[in-house]
């Protein structure tokens, strides 16, 4: 098998001289896929994902984008490569119009982006009405469009999303799920950490349950969810 | 007629000179609010940086007009102001350099910050002592009014006479400009809006590749600017003293923490509340009443309800009333 | 070495810097006990502000730059407290002043509980609004008139209310008490807000303050100051008639006019040392108690002293208010060591902002340090300018004699020590941010 287009492999970490939260842990995911990490509380999910970002360190292991070591580089150069992260609190620019907060995403770009702004108004309609709102007026689904918008802005290579359900209704949950397979339509590789394990696995191609900040399970979206074990621990039977 | 009377009278004694004191109060709350908001501090030696602009400005003024160079009818100090600014900017980049730098680096507490800016305040106002001297400079020359009293009378026919001293129309010119530009620089340039980004949201401003080194130069440029043409305008309008400039610092905090801090609007609107207030509240009413009360009520005394005096006990009660009551001001501030 | 022993010797240098300063004439040192007894006295009252505001910044992290403001109220209460009653003043208006006063803060309250009581709407904003508006003009109808004829009382000599003529040692009580009140009024507001807010509500209400002293003349006598008030200690004149004292000096070897000002000066740095050490020791035992190391907990970290139930707004209010009466205390002993009050000369940079400068480099936290830096840094204070003017001396040495520059340049000397303060803030705090004691 190939090497996939980004890759966490093998990482062992934690914050700054803090404890080590990951134990050779690995996350991949490939263009054109939907990588779903999902674990119980406190597994290290969105530390495994920070960790492909560069926001920990690394002790052992590497992160690689395209064959490209990229274990040593800060998040911003990570930007810079093809990376787009989206946190999961504060990831917008509350005082900020929607179209500003977008301009904000293309900060790193001195070409003409007015196509992929264009672009973005088309995944997401409902943003191109409120463009010139400020983006702390929008109601939390609308938020997460702005916050996964302003990423695409740098037309990344891959995109990382933290929990970008998290806090939003049953519905605008599905809507934002929909919004995301159509990103990954695109070609864009998706790797994404979600709380609501069953309905992410099931739009996931590819699944890691991590537990304790090490890899239990993975594989497909499908056979975790078929998988007896998994299904017991994490999707509530 | 006497309506007119107390009108232009209101005009004369309250309206001008509060909207020149609060244009001037708005410059400098800017900066405050500027630096609150990027780098995230209350910046004690603002006043300072006002006084050291102004003084560079006054010295090359000074240089001028012995060289016999003059704006016409406008002060010289307009010609030499983009000296001071140049000045200014050169000191606050190496204070932030020298200072500011390190403990932003260690991501120090606020409280920290604020401790530097006070040491840093003593030595901007040694400096400025050492320099020129802490006695009161007059730098003003050129026209002195726009519309003298008795022209006004003339024109109108009125009993009451309505001056507007040159130093208050540039004022007033000169902060509309100055804050129209601010705002287009904020709100249409990409430099600008980046620093708004930064302002809202540091993190993920970084992540957007926004350059904080950038943004904190170009703040700290933008300060330098807008401290010395507030305390440039203000020595014109009234004098320099060193230490009239340090005692500034209260009614520009009220002004910043009424309109809210962070918030540049709010910042201009804090400054023309607090400089009406404190006109309005320490102006003797006692001509203004004569003419609109009726016959036989007019006041006795000079109807002053305070002492000008206590014109920072003006900014200050303001300032406790709005904390009370909207901590984060009238337009909605930061509170970190 | 150990704390102590570095403790000790920093104490060591500090003590021989005085007796330096006494006996030597060489440089900065002035070689006169006389000189050198001031520098002590006001290091003393200097070291005790130092030590009320290390109360408040070093145990509690509250920022507080309205030193002056207490500092003035304490040499208000000296006035109050030990000037013989004004002829006549009482009868004159000082009770309609009072009553106006009183009328005044009823009107305050009343405004407030209308506010608490009725619900909101425009008709409490209203009744609100009336209150502080016909509020206001009685008071000034009540007030005004007093005031008046209070000023009028021989307006060359006293022009104000006087004080009860107690012992001026009262004053210094007195002083602590009247600091606390304010100190209440402005952290009852100010606490719980961001801590840049108390900086900006101190620095405010030390100016108001001032204007008031400055102003109120039927108070305190405005800018025209209050002089001659009454001393714990006997007058130099009086002495110098005195044959005994005439006797002991001859003994010592001196002149009767040195020692007649040194025995009142030590005399006074005994009282200040001895209300030093007092309250070091008490500064000391309520860092060691239980309330001192609740308080340092909160500092250290608010939210987590919070969780546990601690009251964090109350307990920063109390030290806030035990802090600023040390400071009213202080500015109680300046006023009776000047033994007059002259609201003109206090100064933000040299009564606030410079006790700051002796927490710092003494050591925040630390109330030994708090002391060391006032003695230190007033020390300093003083002998910058000597040092500045020595310094300009041999810069300008080499320039001709009447040019501008070097005139310029020595004259403005004096100023080199507000950059010297700031400097040593600065350095302090990049460098040793801990200060020269530091906290344990």
């Amino acid at each position: 098998m190939s090497e996939p287009f980004l890759i966490g492999d093998a990482m062992t970490g934690g914050y700054g001289k803090g404890p080590d939260i990951l134990h050779d842990c690995t996350i991949a995911v490939n263009p054109g896929e939907i990588a779903v990490i999902v674990g119980p509380n406190g597994a290290g999910k969105s530390t495994a994902m920070k960790a492909t970002f560069g926001m920990l360190n690394v002790r052992s292991g590497a992160v690689r984008l395209g064959g490209e070591d990229i274990t040593n580089l800060t998040p911003q150069q990570r930007v810079v490569k093809g990376m787009g992260f989206v946190p999961q609190t504060s990831n917008i620019f509350t005082s900020m119009t929607v179209e500003e907060n977008l301009e904000m995403g293309a900060f790193i770009r001195t070409d003409d982006y007015s196509d992929t702004m264009e672009q973005i108004y088309g995944l997401f309609p409902i943003l191109k009405d409120k463009r010139n709102q400020p983006a702390g007026e929008l109601s939390g689904g609308q938020r997460q469009q702005v916050a996964v918008g302003r990423a695409l802005m740098t037309q990344p290579k891959v995109l990382l999303l933290d929990e970008p359900t998290a806090g939003v209704s049953p519905i605008v949950m599905d809507e934002l799920f929909d919004r995301i397979i159509e990103v990954s339509r695109t070609g864009l590789p998706i790797l994404m950490v979600e709380q609501n394990a069953k309905q992410a696995l099931e739009i996931a191609d590819k699944g890691y349950v991590l537990v304790q900040g090490r890899n239990a399970h993975t594989g497909t979206g499908k056979e975790l969810l078929a998988d007896e074990e998994v299904r017991k621990s994490f999707l509530g039977g | 007629m006497d309506f007119l009377n107390a009108l232009v009278a209101l005009a004369n004694f309250v309206l001008i000179p509060g909207i020149t004191y609060g244009s001037q109060l708005a410059l400098g709350a800017l900066g405050v609010t500027l630096i609150y908001g990027i780098l995230r501090f209350s910046n004690f030696a603002h006043g300072d940086t006002m006084a050291f602009g102004t003084m560079v400005t006054i010295l090359v003024t000074w240089g001028f007009q012995a060289m016999g160079i003059s704006a016409g009818p406008l002060p010289t100090a307009l010609l030499a102001l983009p000296f001071g600014i140049l000045a200014t900017m050169a000191l606050v980049l190496l204070t932030d350099k020298a200072v500011y730098g390190f403990y932003r680096h260690q991501k120090a507490k606020p409280v920290v910050l604020v401790m530097v800016s006070l040491g840093v305040m003593f030595m901007m106002n040694g400096l400025v002592r050492f320099i020129i001297g802490p006695g009161d400079q007059r730098f003003a020359d050129g026209e002195r009014f726009i519309m003298k009293a008795r022209a006004f009378k003339q024109m109108t026919g009125l009993r009451e006479g309505l001056a507007i001293k040159t130093s208050q129309g540039i004022t007033v010119i000169t902060a509309i400009i100055v804050v129209a530009a601010l705002f287009w620089f904020l709100n249409k340039t990409r430099t600008g809006k980046s620093m708004r980004a930064y302002s809202d949201n540091e993190d993920l401003a970084l992540l957007s590749g926004i350059n904080p080194d950038r943004v904190v130069m170009y703040t700290w440029l933008i300060v330098a600017a807008l401290a010395t043409i507030a305390g440039t305008l203000y020595g014109l309008d009234k004098s320099f003293k060193p230490f009239t400039y340090f005692q500034l610092l209260l009614p520009i905090f009220a002004a910043a923490i009424v309109g809210g801090l962070g918030n540049p609007l709010g910042a201009i609107a804090g400054g023309f509340v607090i400089a009406l207030s404190e006109v309005t509240v320490t102006y003797a009413w006692k001509k203004v009443l004569n003419y609109t009360m009726p016959d036989g009520l007019e006041p006795s005394g000079l109807a002053q309800l305070m002492s000008t005096d206590y014109k920072f006990a003006v900014s200050f009660t303001i300032l406790v009333i709005v904390l009370l009551f909207k901590p984060t001001g009238i337009f909605k501030g930061k509170a970190v | 070495m150990t704390e102590t022993v570095k403790t000790g010797l920093l104490f060591a240098a500090a003590a021989l810097l005085i007796v330096l300063d006494g006996t030597v004439s060489f440089g900065i040192f002035s070689g006169s006990w006389n000189s050198s007894l001031t520098i002590l006295n006001m290091g003393l009252i200097s070291a005790i502000m130092a030590l009320g505001v290390n109360l408040q910044w070093g145990f509690a992290g509250l920022f507080n730059v309205g030193i002056m403001g207490f500092t003035a109220l304490g040499g208000l209460a000296v006035v109050l407290t030990a000037m013989p009653v004004t002829e006549g003043a009482w009868s004159a208006g000082g009770f309609r002043i009072v009553g106006g006063l009183i009328f005044g803060a009823a009107t305050i309250v009343a405004a407030v509980l209308a506010y608490t009581k009725l619900s909101a709407g425009r008709a409490r904003s209203f009744t609100v609004l009336a209150i502080l508006v016909v509020g206001f003009f009685v008071y000034r109808g009540i007030f005004d008139p007093g005031v008046a004829a209070v000023e009028e009382i021989n307006p060359a000599l006293q022009g104000n209310i006087g004080g009860l003529g107690l012992p001026v040692l009262l004053a210094w009580p007195v002083g602590g008490l009247i600091a606390a009140g304010a100190a209440w009024l402005i952290g009852k507001t100010a606490l719980g807000l961001r801590s840049d807010y108390l900086a900006i509500a101190t620095l405010g209400i030390a100016e108001i303050i001032l204007a008031v002293l400055k102003n109120e003349d039927w108070l305190s006598r405005g800018v025209k100051n209050v002089v001659g008030l009454p001393r714990p200690l006997p007058y130099e004149v009086d002495l110098q008639k005195d044959a005994d004292f005439i006797a002991g000096a001859a003994s010592w070897g001196l002149d009767v006019t040195t020692a007649s000002s040194l025995y009142v000066k030590t005399g006074y740095a005994l009282m200040f040392a001895a209300v030093l050490i007092v309250l070091l020791v008490m500064a000391q035992l309520a860092l060691k108690s239980p309330w001192g190391r609740m308080m340092r907990a909160i500092r250290d970290n608010e939210v987590a002293a919070e969780a546990m139930g601690k009251n964090v707004t109350q307990r920063h209010l109390q030290i806030f208010i035990l802090g600023s009466a040390i400071c009213g205390i202080a500015g109680a002993m300046m006023t009776t060591l000047d033994s007059q009050l002259t609201p003109g000369t206090y100064n933000p940079l040299r009564f606030t902002f410079l006790i700051w400068v002796m927490v710092i480099v003494g050591g925040s936290g630390n109330n030994f340090g708090a002391v060391l830096g006032g003695l230190l840094v007033w020390f300093f204070w003083i002998k910058v300018e000597p040092m500045g003017q020595l310094l300009m001396e041999l810069v300008t040495s080499g320039m001709a004699d009447g040019s501008a520059l070097k005139a310029h340049l020595l004259g403005s000397a004096a100023h080199m020590r507000l950059f010297m303060m700031g400097l040593v803030l600065l350095l302090m705090l990049r460098f040793s941010p801990r200060g020269l004691i530091p906290e344990k």
